[in-house]
């Protein structure tokens, strides 16, 4: 109810909202945009968690931040050597 | 030794000099001797803002060249006595002073001053680098609007890059219009400070009053009834460590806004 009454004032749509979500957009992407260093840090944190479970090709990994209109994504292809025998059929 | 303060936001035209010359005054009202650098060579202002234009001899950078003493350089305010201004050059450059010398300036005014308010240059180049060189602390002045905001945060970035001692740099908020926040046309306190993920050092209201006293040459914190002067005065408590609720805003007390506020439509 107060959702519809929220509408009807028009709460929703109003710039301040507009504005938020612009902001947090390009915050976003002013942030990811900082070092090469912050990329090959989080590479090497997700070489260790992975390595837990499946054996991979390090080497010809890749880690990228894409941006697209309307949101940034975190795009990893990681191509699996080997699955290590405790992960399958695991929990 | 005194604290040494820069004041600064990325973005031109959202209140640091304003800001710099209200907060300075007001820490003096407060029984504290303070002194303001006008960091912006080339484009100086404080000076006109504080109404002092007509005193100026010796600049920043003739100190620095070794051209005048510092306390031939310093100009005594109009009103208060324990209150000081070291003006920008006007006929030089940013790159004319570098961040070593500027660093050693802010610490000998910090033996002589408790409270050093260095007003930044716009930008994030020579001049700023200048600016928050000496500093400990920082207070970011940014406007409820996305430019300005974004602004402050690649500030706050390049703050927190800072190598040496120093607290987490400070917002203030400034030109807030509270009408255009209720009917949600401005951007929320709690919106900026959550994105920014920044500590508030207070919130000014946008205020005709600042228009007045910079032409006159007075800061706001001595009219009474200006509301932007009352909550710089806020802020410079706030700065001396004293606990200083955040002003209420909500001029609005139309019989609409209580019965949005009842409905819990506003979050005001």
């Amino acid at each position: 109810m107060l959702d519809l009454i929220a509408k009807v004032f028009g709460r929703d749509s109003s710039s301040a909202v507009i504005a938020k979500e612009r902001l947090r957009l390009v915050l976003v992407h002013d942030r990811t945009n900082v070092s090469p260093q912050f990329l090959e840090s989080l590479k090497e944190d997700l070489i260790a968690v992975i390595s837990r479970y499946m054996e991979i090709e390090t080497d010809s990994m890749d880690v990228t931040l894409q941006s697209g209109e309307n949101q940034v994504a975190l795009v990893a292809n990681i191509p699996v050597r080997r699955m290590k025998r405790a992960a399958v059929g695991g929990p | 030794m005194g604290q040494v303060i820069v004041v600064t936001s990325g973005k031109g035209g959202v209140g640091k000099t304003t800001t710099t010359a209200n907060l300075g005054t007001a820490l003096a009202q407060l029984g504290n001797k303070v002194v303001l650098v006008d960091a912006d060579i080339g484009l100086r202002n404080l000076d006109v803002v504080m109404g002092l234009e007509n005193r100026i001899v010796y600049d920043l950078v003739d100190v620095i060249e070794g051209h005048a003493r510092l306390k031939q350089a310093l100009i005594k305010d109009k009103r208060i006595d324990n209150l000081w201004l070291l003006a920008a050059a006007q006929t030089r450059e940013k790159k004319d002073v570098n961040p070593k010398q500027m660093q050693e300036l802010t610490e000998q005014l910090a033996r002589e001053f408790e409270y050093v308010v260095l007003d930044c240059p716009a930008g994030i180049e020579d001049g700023f680098k200048n600016a928050i060189a000496g500093a400990q602390k920082a207070i970011i002045v940014c406007n409820p609007e996305v430019s300005s905001v974004r602004d402050a945060d690649r500030v706050i970035g390049l703050w927190d890059a800072k190598g040496e001692e120093k607290s987490p740099a400070m917002l203030i908020v400034n030109r807030v219009r509270p009408k255009m926040v209720q009917r949600g046309d401005m951007l929320e306190i709690d919106d900026m400070l959550e994105m920014l993920a920044v500590d508030l050092l207070g919130i000014v209201p946008e205020d005709e009053h600042i228009i007045v006293s910079t032409n006159r040459g007075e800061p706001a914190v001595y009219h009474r009834e200006s509301k932007a002067g009352q909550a710089y005065q806020n802020i410079a408590r706030r700065l001396m460590g004293e606990q200083v609720p955040i002003m209420d805003l909500n001029a609005d007390t139309s019989i609409w806004a209580k019965l949005k506020r009842i409905v819990g439509l506003s979050r005001g």
